[in-house]
C-alpha cells in the first residue's frame, strides 16, 4: 500500500505528480540535478506496466518521447540546462507537429557546464525562446513539493488539452530539498486525457484540422487512421506545404492556441497583496525566501506582499499588471540577471518602479539578501 | 492488396530527380511489404531529413517525418511504447551515419526490433551535393572541390560491430534481391540494417563523371558480387552484397517486458 | 513548539545526511510536524566536510536552509573547524570525543559525548555511529519520540539490521539524556 503522506525530494514529488497524471513513458539521460527523476521512474514505471528508457543522449530522449506520444501515451523527459539546450530542436518539432509532451528542467547554474550542483533560475528565457522560429509554449514552475506535484499534473493536462509541449522549470533547491508531500486521492485533481477522434474507419480524418474550440482530436499510431506527421509546414492532413496561406494559418494557429488561452493557463499565488505598497514578484525556490521576508517584514508593520508566479510562459502580464501597477516598489526576486524582471517591466506603466533582487553566485538567495536589497532600493542603506 | 494500395497516389509524381535511386527503393519496400501481407495499420514508417526521408510521405502507413539524423530515436519511442507495431526507418547515408551516427550505433546495440534501411548514395542531395561520410576519398563534392580526403564508413561492418542482429547490403540494380532482403529484415526479431547502394546522378554522378543513372546502375552491378562468390577471391575490391548477419539474440522490447513482469511482481 | 534549525556535519560516509533525513522523516510522518531537509551536493558529498540542514517546526517553513542552527552536530574536526561559529547564541553544539577537540570558544551549550567509542564498545559496528548520534540529539532536545525514529528506520533499513540500529539509538539517547 502506498502511504499518502511522503517525505521526499522535489524531484520525487514530480515523479508522483507525473504518475498521478497518467504517465506511461519516460525517456531520459542522466544529468545533475534532475537525475533522481529518472532513477525513480526506472523503478516505478515498469511496476505499472509503463516504459522507461535511458537513451544515448538528451536529443534522443526528447525524440523518443515524441514517438511514444504518437502511439497514444502520456510522456515525460527530464533534464537540466545543458541537456535542455540539446532538446531544443526536437522541442520545436513537438511545437510544430503538436505533440503532447512534458519536459522537466531542474535548473542549475550556467551557461555551459556552469555549476552543476548549485541553484540557478537562468533558463527562463531558454524555456521560451530556446527553439527556433515563431512559436508559443507553456512553462510552469513551483516553489514547494505540493505545488511541484500539482504543477506536474497541470503540465500533463495542458499538454493534452492544447497538444503542446509543456516545460516544468524547477530548480536545484526545490528538486533536491526534502519536505512533506500529501498525495491527493485519485480524482481529487482532475486529469485531462487525450482527446481522440470520433471519426470512424474509412472516413477521412484530418489530424491537423482544429475543431471549433481550437482542439485537435488525435488518432494513435497503430489505429485505423493513417496520416503523416512532419516538422515541415503542413496542411490539415499533415502533408508538407509551402502555400503562403497554409504557412500563415499554421503559425497563427500554433501561437494563438496558447496565447488566446493565456488567462486560463496563468497560475499564481498571492500573499498579503491587499494593501501592499511594495510587491515582491518571485517564482520557484526564490519565492520561499521572498515569502519568508514578506512575513517577517509584515510583523514589523511594512506593507509588503508577494506575487508568486507559477505560470512563466505565456507570461501572465495581466496578472502582474493587476498587482504591481499601483505599487511604489515592485521587486522581482530571482536567481538570474533579471529574466523575469524585464518581463515585469513591460507589464507595468512605470518601469522605473521595478527593481531586481537577485543572486547569481550559485548560493540560494536568503531573506536577508532580499531585505538588504529592499533597503538599498528604498534609499535606507543596508 | 495491390501495390497501389500501399502508396499515397495523390502525391505522385514524386519529388526525386529523374534517375534517382530512391524511387527504386520505394518500389522494393512496397514489394517486400506486399509479400508479407501486413496490414498498413501495423506499420509505422519513421524518417529523418534528406531526399531519402521523403519516402515516408509516399507510403500509406502511419508516417512520421522527423528531424535530421534522429529518425531512429523517434522510432525507438514508437516501438518501445507499442511493440506490436512494425517500425521501418528509411534513412540517407548522411542522415543515418553523420548527424545520426550515435543513434544508429545505439539502436543497433539495444537490438530493438526496428528495420533500418540506409539508402546510400554517398552524397547530401537535398542540400545540393556536399560530401557525406560515405563519399569516400578522392571523390568530388560541392564542399570537396579539390578532392575529398575523408575516409568512409563501411555501413555493414559498423552495424555488425555495433550489435545489429541482421545486416545486409544490396543495390538499386538488384531489385529482386532488395525486396527479398527488406522482407527478411522486417521479419527479423531484432535490429536490422539494410544498406541499399543507390545512385544520385544529379550530384554524385555529375560531380564524379560517372554518367547518368543507367551508367551508375551498371557500375553497381560491376562493382558488387554476392557474398562468398568466386569473383570476390579473384577481385578483392568487389563489394559484397547479401545477408551478412542473421542472429537470434534477445530483443529489447521483449526484454523490457520481462522487466515489467519482475517489477510488477516485486515492487 | 519552538522552531528548531539543525545542522549535522561530518565527513562523507559517516551517515550525517541519512541521520538528518531519518529525523526529518520521523517528524513529518509520525509526529505530524513540518520539516525540511537539504544537503550540500557536489564534491562536499564525497569526503571533506559535508553538511545537512534540517528544520523542524509546527508551522509552514518557507526558507529551507539553515543559517544559524539551534543545534549543530560536528562529527569531525574539519567539520567543527568549518562550522562551529555558525551556531545560534545559546544553541546546542554536539561533538564526538573521539574525533573532535572543541575549543569552547562559542556562546553555546557544548556537549562532547563519547558516541563513537560507545558504539564500538557495545555494538562494534561503526555503521550505526550516525544513529547513535541521532539518539543523543533527541535525548538532548526531546524533538521527536524514540519510537518515531524507529518507525522511520523500519521503512529504510533491512529487517536484520533493525536491532543493531535500535541499540545504537538507545545508547545515544542515554548519553544525551544523561548530559541534558
Amino acid at each position: 500500500m502506498t502511504r499518502r503522506i511522503k517525505f521526499i525530494q522535489g524531484n520525487e514529488a514530480c515523479v508522483e505528480g507525473a504518475l498521478y497524471a497518467g504517465l506511461e513513458f519516460f525517456a531520459g539521460y542522466p544529468i545533475t540535478p534532475s537525475t533522481e527523476i529518472m532513477e525513480h521512474l526506472s523503478k516505478r514505471l515498469p511496476a505499472i506496466g509503463g516504459k522507461f528508457i535511458q537513451m544515448e543522449d538528451e536529443i534522443a530522449s526528447m525524440c523518443a518521447i515524441i514517438g511514444a506520444s504518437l502511439t497514444g501515451q502520456k510522456v515525460l523527459t527530464a533534464t537540466s540546462g545543458p541537456g535542455f539546450s540539446l532538446k531544443q530542436e526536437a522541442l520545436g518539432y513537438a511545437v510544430m507537429a503538436e505533440i503532447p509532451c512534458v519536459i522537466v528542467n531542474v535548473q542549475r547554474g550556467g551557461p555551459s557546464t556552469g555549476v552543476p550542483t548549485h541553484v540557478s533560475q537562468g533558463d527562463v528565457m531558454q524555456a521560451r525562446w530556446g527553439t527556433h522560429g515563431d512559436h508559443s509554449l507553456v512553462t510552469l514552475t513551483a516553489s514547494n513539493h505540493q505545488d511541484v506535484f500539482a504543477m506536474t499534473v497541470e503540465a500533463f493536462n495542458i499538454a493534452e488539452t492544447f497538444r503542446t509541449p509543456v516545460i516544468l522549470l524547477f530548480d536545484e533547491v526545490v528538486g533536491h530539498m526534502r519536505e512533506r508531500l500529501e498525495i491527493p486521492e485519485p480524482g481529487e485533481i482532475p486529469i485531462v486525457n487525450r482527446l481522440r477522434t470520433a471519426v470512424h474507419d474509412g472516413v477521412d480524418y484530418h489530424p491537423y484540422l482544429p475543431r471549433e474550440d481550437g482542439r485537435l482530436p488525435m488518432s494513435d499510431f497503430g489505429g485505423v487512421h493513417r496520416y503523416n506527421v512532419t516538422g515541415l509546414v503542413h496542411d490539415m492532413w499533415g502533408f508538407p506545404s509551402d502555400n503562403p496561406k497554409i504557412i500563415h494559418g499554421l503559425l497563427r494557429h500554433l501561437v494563438d492556441k496558447i496565447e488566446n488561452n493565456a488567462s486560463h493557463i496563468a497560475m499564481y499565488k498571492t500573499f498579503y497583496l491587499e494593501d501592499a505598497d511594495t510587491v515582491l514578484v518571485s517564482f520557484g525556490s526564490a519565492a520561499r525566501s521572498a515569502l519568508h521576508i514578506v512575513k517577517s517584514l509584515r510583523k514589523r508593520g511594512e506593507k509588503i506582499g508577494l506575487l508568486e508566479l507559477q505560470t512563466l510562459w505565456p507570461f501572465p502580464a495581466d496578472i502582474v499588471r493587476r498587482y504591481c501597477n499601483k505599487a511604489s516598489y515592485t521587486v522581482v526576486v530571482e536567481m538570474n540577471m533579471g529574466q523575469v524582471c524585464q518581463m515585469v517591466k513591460t507589464a507595468v506603466d512605470h518601469r522605473e518602479r521595478v527593481f531586481l533582487a537577485n543572486r547569481i553566485d550559485g548560493v540560494f538567495i536568503t531573506p536577508t539578501d532580499i531585505k538588504n536589497i529592499l533597503r538599498l532600493i528604498k534609499g535606507r542603506g543596508v | 492488396m495491390a501495390v497501389n494500395d500501399y502508396i499515397r497516389e495523390r502525391f505522385f509524381p514524386h519529388l526525386w530527380c529523374a534517375g534517382c535511386g530512391h524511387g527504386i527503393v520505394l518500389n522494393g519496400l512496397i514489394r517486400a511489404v506486399e509479400k508479407l501481407g501486413m496490414s498498413r495499420n501495423e506499420i509505422v514508417m519513421v524518417s529523418g531529413i534528406g531526399c531519402s526521408s521523403r519516402i515516408s510521405g509516399y507510403m500509406d502507413f502511419h508516417t512520421l517525418h522527423t528531424i535530421h539524423g534522429r529518425a531512429l530515436a523517434f522510432a525507438t519511442g514508437v516501438k518501445l511504447s507499442k511493440p506490436e507495431l512494425n517500425v521501418i526507418v528509411p534513412m540517407g547515408d548522411g542522415d543515418a551515419l553523420s548527424i545520426g551516427g550515435n543513434h544508429f550505433i545505439h539502436a543497433a546495440r539495444r537490438n530493438i526490433a526496428i528495420t533500418a534501411i540506409v539508402m546510400n548514395n554517398r552524397i547530401y542531395g537535398m542540400t545540393g551535393g556536399q560530401y557525406s561520410p560515405l563519399t569516400g576519398p578522392g571523390m568530388l563534392a560541392t564542399t570537396a572541390p579539390y578532392s575529398n580526403i575523408d575516409q568512409s564508413f563501411d555501413i555493414v561492418e559498423m552495424a555488425k560491430a555495433a550489435g545489429a542482429t541482421f545486416v545486409a547490403r544490396t543495390t538499386t540494380y538488384h531489385v529482386h534481391q532488395m525486396a527479398d532482403i527488406i522482407r527478411s529484415a522486417i521479419l527479423h526479431e531484432g535490429f536490422s540494417v539494410v544498406e541499399v547502394m543507390s545512385q544520385c546522378p544529379t550530384y554524385f554522378g555529375r560531380k564524379n563523371k560517372q554518367g547518368g543513372a543507367v551508367e551508375m546502375m551498371k557500375r553497381m552491378k560491376e562493382i558488387t558480387t554476392p557474398i562468398g562468390s568466386k569473383k570476390k577471391v579473384e577481385n578483392p575490391d568487389l563489394i559484397e552484397r547479401g545477408i551478412f548477419v542473421e542472429l537470434d539474440k534477445p530483443e529489447y522490447c521483449s526484454e523490457y517486458n520481462q522487466i515489467i513482469e519482475r517489477a510488477m511482481g516485486g515492487y | 513548539m519552538e522552531r528548531c534549525r539543525m545542522v549535522f556535519s561530518g565527513s562523507g560516509g559517516q551517515g550525517v545526511i541519512t541521520a538528518a533525513i531519518i529525523l526529518a522523516e520521523a517528524a513529518v510522518l509520525y509526529e505530524d510536524l513540518t520539516a525540511v531537509q537539504t544537503q550540500a551536493y557536489g564534491a562536499a558529498a564525497r569526503g571533506g566536510a559535508t553538511r545537512s540542514d534540517v528544520i523542524i517546526s509546527d508551522t509552514v517553513i518557507d526558507f529551507p536552509k539553515v543559517i544559524q542552527p539551534n543545534v549543530l552536530v560536528c562529527l569531525t574536526q574539519e567539520a567543527y573547524n568549518k562550522f562551529f561559529d555558525i551556531i545560534r547564541p545559546g544553541g546546542l553544539l554536539l561533538t564526538d570525543t573521539r574525533y573532535v577537540k572543541s575549543q569552547l570558544k562559542v556562546d553555546a551549550r557544548q556537549r562532547e559525548l563519547p558516541m563513537y567509542q560507545t558504539v564500538m564498545e557495545k555494538i562494534g559496528k561503526p555503521i550505526v555511529f550516525n544513529i547513535c548520534m541521532l539518539g543523543a540529539v533527541i535525548g538532548l532536545t526531546n524533538l521527536v519520540a524514540q519510537e518515531s525514529i524507529m518507525k522511520a528506520l523500519k521503512d529504510r533499513i533491512p529487517k536484520n539490521f533493525l536491532d543493531m540500529n535500535r541499540d545504537a539509538l538507545a545508547l545515544g539517547l542515554e548519553l544525551g539524556k544523561n548530559s541534558q
